[in-house]
Formats: structure tokens, sequence, C-alpha cells
């Protein structure tokens, strides 16, 4: 059998798919937090790879684009290895994992702690768009309360955290509510990140593949953490610094360094990190000269 | 000093390898090539185009052949692949009636006009292990069983005696169908983006919701009226010649599963029925589709509706393998910030609670 | 002005009508009840008249707290919903379906609030406490789900619910079948004294003619989804008009 060799197009999704998304985004960028619904398209990632933000980055990608893309905070995680590799491979773009240098910076479960700047666009890969989801199973109820603004049942949740342990226990994919109007789920990200979208110059795309919804928050805008006036939300912190650079109030990823409980610390932003230990060793050889 | 781990490209290069390496098994062994297994697995290939979505048995093959046989695997890089085809129309309706059926047999009349006809199909067999020779023998007997016969469909047949209930409404606008891949689905679907929904869906899924409503869990009484298996023409109407072009032929296995239905308030008695369409030769998941189909129904019908195959949100938001497969398989990917998040308020918990109990020890001192 | 005007209300299930012809004015602080067998359409007249059916024929007027009349059947579903979280409320029969089990007591007390936009942990709290006490549940339990209540706690629960956004109007199913007798007098009990402390209107359904004695002002007799007979509860109690309530109240008697 002769097979023919399979030619694909810039950012491998065809051009009418591109424009279908970038209406979609268009909207999204237009009601701030809410999940427009789109025609999800299959990609060579399997679904909750990020298949979400692999559409959005195709369909905003050009050639004056640099892309990074990192996976828990790091540009060296096999699936943000795996992404950058397909899109340079279909798009043939500039690469890099130096954040001031990205336009364009995809993101599982992490914002970088460099801050981001006017112009650059995060792009977040989504596993459940739904904020209510766990607590209402029904697409169909949880469009209403949406449309309703009946977010009662989201604070039901909050409230039996802090009656049961004194406070919320919500500690990642922490709810928001954007521009005064819609919940919104940030994607896994830890709470420590939430602070970093309110009034963000950058704008954030959210791009969930398999539920099949795009939602945004345009630059400037207001995000608010839920909570109550007596409990408000309180990102989590870290008490020790990077092992590595010695940063604090940074996120840090525990490493476990042998089998008898041993265990340090260090930035999860690993471009970040080596920023700061490059700057610490010039600093350092600068002392000693 | 502690350095962090790096080289997931390597790692990543170095998996694919032994990958490639496991794939091809024993080297003394010929590799089998993909347009033996779109040949002589057509079962298997039309299931990776069913759910791929994708007409197309050579590039069946090729995935079937590059993912190990992993069907689920399969159809996802089919469908990965239908995502770069650009769509540039939308074919004529095939015309199932018109098929000369390879296969056409009903179970709820003995003689129909037309007769039955068993043509390929694994009932009747005994599931026994065979040697390849008698397999060989089978072949040289085999004659061909196509008839030439008019065979009407036995739903044209009990629906022109208003026994059945019409293809569609009457008056009828002929709306243009649902477009699954192209528009995202909103409950409720209409019956036609259902349809696709389950065309696509997992075979094996679909199965046992299909089983369920024979055990009581939205009963709907199904006989088999009538499953057709035969090649069928597609046709393109394109705008600037004014007619249709053929271009080619599709095999397709239709199944039209007729359901008993009392009457109500505004409609007599008479039987509904469940469809089920699907590429080349997937009979049990044509049956399925339309057992599924029909259950779906339960609110056109006015029907009790507190199944889960009657639950069109739950049917058809779960039964996309490629979905199903992709977010089980995703718990693999690292989760090591939102692990370490919970990690921090579990051992923030667990300091609280030592305190408190410390202060109660207190207290009770 | 009533608080509510029912008139010629039907809802029909297929080629079967649940209710049908069903016409009576409600008035603030009073309390109606249905009373009739299993299958005489009293759910459903109270599911019809709370929007939880659609009417098939006839309207339901609502006075709102401001004065205006709502013709129920043409409000959206939004403003249906508001009336829900801030005039109305429902308890029904099977607690689960009006609590939210794996939540705890304060939580399901909360939620009306914080749907209405109270944002204050502490003061939820405390109206939460406050309420458990009024519905003579410990304040100690505050923190339990409903899974580990009593059937007659469960009802309470659920009166606290409903009642903590100071409602209207209540509707309530058959809000004590299904409790010991004990237990169903002390709830009835506690029902009466909150809706004349509060004045409530409220709609009960009831197949327990006991019930409507004790707590309703005014009652309605439904057979075969038709109100057969109508008035002040003493009176259609003591002097039954119509043959088949005169053999409700028999069998009573002699049961």
């Amino acid at each position: 059998m002769n097979s023919a060799k399979i030619e694909y197009n810039i950012g491998y999704i065809d051009e009418q798919t591109k424009r279908m998304i970038r209406r979609v985004m268009l909207k999204a960028v237009a009601i701030p937090g809410f999940q427009v619904p789109f025609a999800s398209r299959e990609v060579p990632l399997p679904r909750g790879w990020g298949t979400g933000g692999v559409q959005l980055t195709a369909s905003l990608i050009g050639k004056s684009d640099v892309l990074k893309v990192i996976d828990q905070g790091s540009d060296d995680t096999t699936n943000a290895v795996s992404i950058r590799k397909f899109f340079h491979r279909v798009s043939s773009v500039e690469t890099t994992t130096d954040t001031t240098q990205a336009t364009l910076i995809q993101t599982r479960h992490r914002i970088p702690e460099t801050p981001l700047q006017e112009g650059q666009i995060m792009v977040y890969q989504v596993p459940l768009p739904e904020p209510l989801r766990f607590l209402e199973p029904r697409e169909t109820e949880t469009r209403q309360l949406h449309a309703l603004n009946e977010y009662g049942l989201m604070y039901v949740k909050l409230y039996e955290d802090i009656a049961k342990y004194g406070h919320i226990a919500k500690t990642y994919d922490y709810p928001v509510i954007v521009n005064g109007r819609y919940l919104m789920a940030p994607s896994p990200t830890p709470s420590f990140d939430n602070p970093k979208l309110h009034q963000s110059p950058a704008l954030h795309l959210y791009g969930a593949g398999r539920e099949k919804r795009i939602y945004a928050i345009p630059p400037y805008t207001d995000v608010e953490s839920l909570g109550f006036e007596d409990y408000p939300f309180e990102p989590q912190a870290f008490e020790e610094p990077c092992a590595i650079c010695g940063s604090t109030g940074v996120y840090l990823d525990q490493i476990i360094t042998d089998d008898k409980g041993g265990a340090l610390y260090v930035c999860s932003d690993s471009d970040y990190c080596a920023n700061k230990f490059a700057q610490l060793s010039k600093e350092g050889e600068g002392v000693s000269e | 000093m502690y350095v962090a781990v790096k080289g997931g490209e390597k790692a990543i290069a170095n998996a694919h390898a032994l990958l490639a390496k496991e794939g091809r098994g024993n080297p003394a062994v010929p590799r089998v090539e993909a347009d033996a297994i779109a040949s002589q697995l057509p079962v298997l290939t039309s299931r990776v185009m069913n759910e791929g979505s994708l007409y197309d048995r050579e590039l069946a093959g090729r995935a079937i052949i590059q993912c190990q046989g992993d069907v689920v695997e399969a159809i996802t890089l089919v469908r990965a692949y239908r995502t770069t085809l650009p769509r540039f129309g939308y074919s004529e309706p095939i015309d199932t009636s018109a098929l000369p059926p390879q296969r056409r047999i009903s179970a709820t009349f003995k003689d129909v006009p037309g007769g039955q006809q068993l043509g390929a199909t694994f009932d009747y067999t005994h599931r026994l292990l065979t040697e390849p020779t008698e397999a060989d023998i089978s072949i040289e007997n085999g004659g061909a069983d196509t008839a030439h016969v008019d065979q009407p469909r036995i739903t044209d047949i009990l629906g022109s005696a208003a026994l059945l209930e019409p293809d569609h409404e009457e008056p009828w606008s002929d709306p243009e169908p649902a477009d699954i891949t192209r528009e995202p689905a909103e409950y409720p679907m209409s019956r036609a983006a259902r349809l696709q929904g389950l065309a696509r869906g997992d075979e094996g899924f679909l199965l046992a919701l299909g089983y369920s409503t024979q055990r009581g869990f939205g009963n709907t009484h199904p006989f088999a009226g009538e499953i057709r298996v035969g090649e069928v023409m597609v046709e393109f109407d394109a705008p600037e010649l004014g007619f249709a072009v053929p271009l080619g032929r599709i095999e397709v296995t239709e199944c039209q599963m007729v359901n008993q239905f009392m009457g109500s308030h505004d409609k007599p008695a008479q039987f509904t029925r469940g469809y089920g369409l699907v590429f080349g030769r997937a009979e049990r998941k044509a049956m399925s589709m339309s057992l599924v189909d029909r259950a779906l129904r339960a609110d056109e019908f006015d029907e009790q509706s507190d199944a889960p195959a009657q639950d069109e949100e739950f049917v058809l938001s779960h039964a996309d393998c490629v979905q199903a497969a992709g977010f089980v398989e995703h718990l693999k990917l690292p989760h090591y910030v939102d692990f370490q998040a919970e990690l921090h308020l579990v051992r923030k918990l667990q300091q609280e609670f030592g305190e408190q109990h410390a202060d109660e020890q207190e207290v009770d001192q | 002005m009533p608080i509510l005007e029912v008139s010629n209300l039907g809802h029909r299930y297929g080629d079967r009508y649940g209710c049908r012809e069903v016409t009576f004015d409600l008035w603030p602080g009073e309390v109606l009840a249905i009373v009739g067998e299993s299958g005489s359409g009293k759910s459903t007249l109270l599911k019809t008249i709370s929007q939880r059916l659609n009417p098939t024929e006839g309207t339901v007027r609502y006075w709102a707290t401001d004065g205006t009349p709502l013709d129920l059947s043409s409000q959206t579903e939004g403003e249906i919903r508001r009336l829900w979280r801030t005039e109305w409320g429902f308890v029904h029969q099977n607690s689960e379906d009006g609590l939210r089990m794996r939540v705890s007591a304060g939580g399901n007390v909360g939620e009306p609030l914080m749907a209405n936009g109270l944002r204050h942990y502490g003061k939820i709290r405390e109206k939460a406490l406050e309420w458990l006490e009024r519905v003579e549940i410990p304040s100690s339990r505050v923190d339990d789900p409903p899974t580990s209540f009593s059937g007659g706690m469960r009802q309470r629960l659920q009166i606290a619910r409903n009642l903590v956004v100071s409602p209207r109007l209540v509707f309530m199913d058959e809000p004590t079948s299904g409790l010991d007798v004990s237990v169903q007098a002390r709830l009835l009990d506690l029902i009466r004294s909150l809706v004349s402390d509060l004045g409530l209107a409220v709609i009960i359904v009831t197949h327990d003619l006991a019930v409507a004695r004790m707590i309703s002002h005014r009652t309605l007799v439904m057979k075969d989804g038709r109100v057969i007979e109508s008035g002040l509860t003493d009176r259609v109690l003591d002097d039954p008009q119509a043959p088949y309530t005169q053999l409700l109240v028999s069998s009573i008697l002699q049961g």
C-alpha cells in the first residue's frame, strides 16, 4: 500500500477552525470570566493533557511570537517539553524559557513568578472549567446558576470548610469572581498564584478542550478570590526560602532527598530560580574580587 | 548542593525508542503491514473508523499498527488527523434503502419481502478456536450470497400501515442537521446531534448502556426490526455544478430497533424506533446505538425517565472514548503543584489538630 | 388584598388530569390545608401552584412584597428563583429533597442567607444557631450533617432552612407523614407556633385530617383532581357537607 505523505497546516489546525476559536476568544474577552462553549477539535495530544491550551495557542501563534511552555512551573517537565516541541514542529516559531522574552506562555498549574507585562498572553490548560461542578454535576443547572448570578452554593462549600477546619481549605483552583460578575475556576493553579490575576497587565486565556469551553480575564480586570468578610481569602505561603536561589515569597516544590524523611524546598518556577541563582553567583564573584 | 532534575527531552526520546522496540516485537517475525490490518481485521478497522469519525480504512490500519493494537489510542490518532482536514462541504444523505445488502435480517417477521439474508456473520458459528487450515477451507466454500431482489426496509413496510412512527413529523421543514464536530454541544440536544454523538461513542460504553435498558433500567421493549450491512454511494452536491456527483462507496451497518409504545393523550398506540448507523461492519455497535437512541427519546413520549441510559447529559458527555481515556490517563501527568498545596494544608491541619488536643489535655489536667 | 389568587387551575399528565378547575384565594397569615386520599391530586395541585409543574390551564397570581400582582406562569425562571430565595419556602415530605444531606446543619440553614448575599461567616453562623434553637435542635449539632439526624430533627432543620430568610408564603407537602405519632405532634406544635409568630401564609398538603384540624384555618377537600368541599376547617370537619368528606371524617373517627 502506498501511503501519501501527510502535510500539516501551520499551527496544525486548519484556518477555518482557527478563525472560529479566535471568535470564541474575542467573545470570552468581552464577557470576562464567562465560559464560552466552542466546538473543540481533537489535536495530537490526548484529552486532559492540554488540548484546550494547545488549540488556543495554535490559533494565536504567529511568526513574530516567542513561545514559552511550562508545566508545574517548569519548562523542563515532560509535558511542557512535548508541547513546546510540537509547536516548534508545526509552526517553527521561536521558543524560549525566559518569561520576559515570551509573547505567549502556555501553562499548566502555575503562573510565572516574574511579573507579567502588557502584551503578553497566558494560555491555561483547564481540566474542569466549571467551578460549581462538584457542588452541582449538571451543566444545565450550573449554566442557570451563572446566568442568574446565584453563587450561594459556592459559599456553602467555604462555610463548611471554616466550620470544619477553622479556615477555608481550598488550596488550588481557588474560585474567583471576575469583573464583579462571573464565578470562575482559575484552573488548578495554587491559590498562591491567585493574587497575580487581579489587575494583571497581561491577557489570560483559559482553554478546556475536553469540556469545550474557553474563558478569559482581559488585562487590568478585577479578580477577587472568594472569602467571607471575617474570613478573607488567604493565599498559601511558604516560610522557608528556596534551597537553590534563596528566594522567598515564591511557590516551592518539595524535593525528597533521602528515605529518612529528608526534604528540601526549591522554586517551582525553574526559569525564575535559574535567573536568581545566576544573579546570586555573579554577586558572589563580585564580592570575591 | 541540590540540582533540579533536568533532561526531560532525553528521557522522552529514550522512552519513545523503547516503545518502538516493543511494538516491533520479535524481529524474526515479519512486520504486519497496514494493508493487512485493513483487509484482514475489517471489524477492528471499522471500530477505529467509527469512533475516529473518519471513513478511511488505510489510515485506520496505519493507526492500529502505530498504536500496537491499542484501539483507543488509534482512534485518538485518527481524530487528531481528522482535525487537519478542511471541510469543503456536506454530502447528500445516503439512501440505505437502496443499498444492495450483503446482510439483511429482521427479528420481527419470519418472511419479509426480499427475504432474510445472513451474509457475513459470527452468529451461528461455534465459538471454538479453529486451526488456520480449517479457516482456509471455509473460504473456498464461501459463495456469493448477494441477492438481486428488492429488499425494502422493514420499517418502511410497517410505517406505511401507520403501525410505526414515521421517519419524521409532518409537516417537516427538513432542517439542517446539527454538526457536533463544528458546534459545541448544548443540552438538551437535537436528535440529530445525539445520534452523531452516539455514532462516535465508545462501543463498550454504549453496549453496557443498551444492555442496561434490557434489564429494566429504562425498559423500551426492543425488537430488532432490521439490521442491514452493505455498500452505499456517497454523493456530493457541488454548488457550481448544480447536480450531485458520486464520490465513492462506503460500507455501513444500519440497525432499526422497533420499540413498543402504548400511546398517550395525543397519540394512538404505535411502535416507535431507535436508530443506529455506523461505518463498516459493526453490528453490535449499531444495535447498542439504536437501543440508547430510543432510551434517550423518553421525554418525546412522556415516559418515565430515571435510568442512566435515558439521561442525555450523562450518556453524551461520557460516551466519547477519546475524552474519557485522555482524562483518566492525564492523572499520570505531574501534579506536583496541586499536591504540594494539599500537602501544605494537611500538615497545617495536623499541626492545628495536635495543638488543639494539647490544649484540651491541659484543660483536663 | 390576598397573597395568592388561584383561578381555574389545572395540570394534565399525558391524557389524564392531575388536578383541574381549582379556584381559591389565600390571605396573608392564613393557613390553608389541602386534604384528600393519595391520588386525589393534592400534591399535583401544590406543585402547580408553586410553579414546580407548569399549569395546563388557569392562572396563579401572587402579590409580591411591594404590592405588585404577578401572574406566575408568565414570570421568568430568574424571577421565580428570586421569589424562592426571598419570599417563598417549600417543606418537602422527604427531607432528602429539601436538605443538602452531606452539608452540616449550619450550612443548610446558612445557604439561603449566602444565596441572598450575606458574606460574614460569624453572622451566618449566629443566625443559623439562632434558628436551630428556634426549631429545638441542640446547638452542639450545628456542624453535623442531616444524615446523622432523626426524621423529626431533619424536618425541623428543613423548616429552619426555609424560615431563616423570613418568607411570606410557605408550601408544605405532608411535612409530618412518616414520623412517629409523638414526633408528629411535637413538630405540628412547632409549626403552629412559628407560623403564628411570623404571620406566615401557608398551604399545607396532608392526607391526615388531624393535621388539618390542628394547624389550618381553612380546608379544601380534594377527590379525583377536583375540590369537592371547602370552608373553615372546623366547619368542614365538624359538619361535612359532601358525602365523600363525611366518609373521610367518619373513617378517621372510627380509626
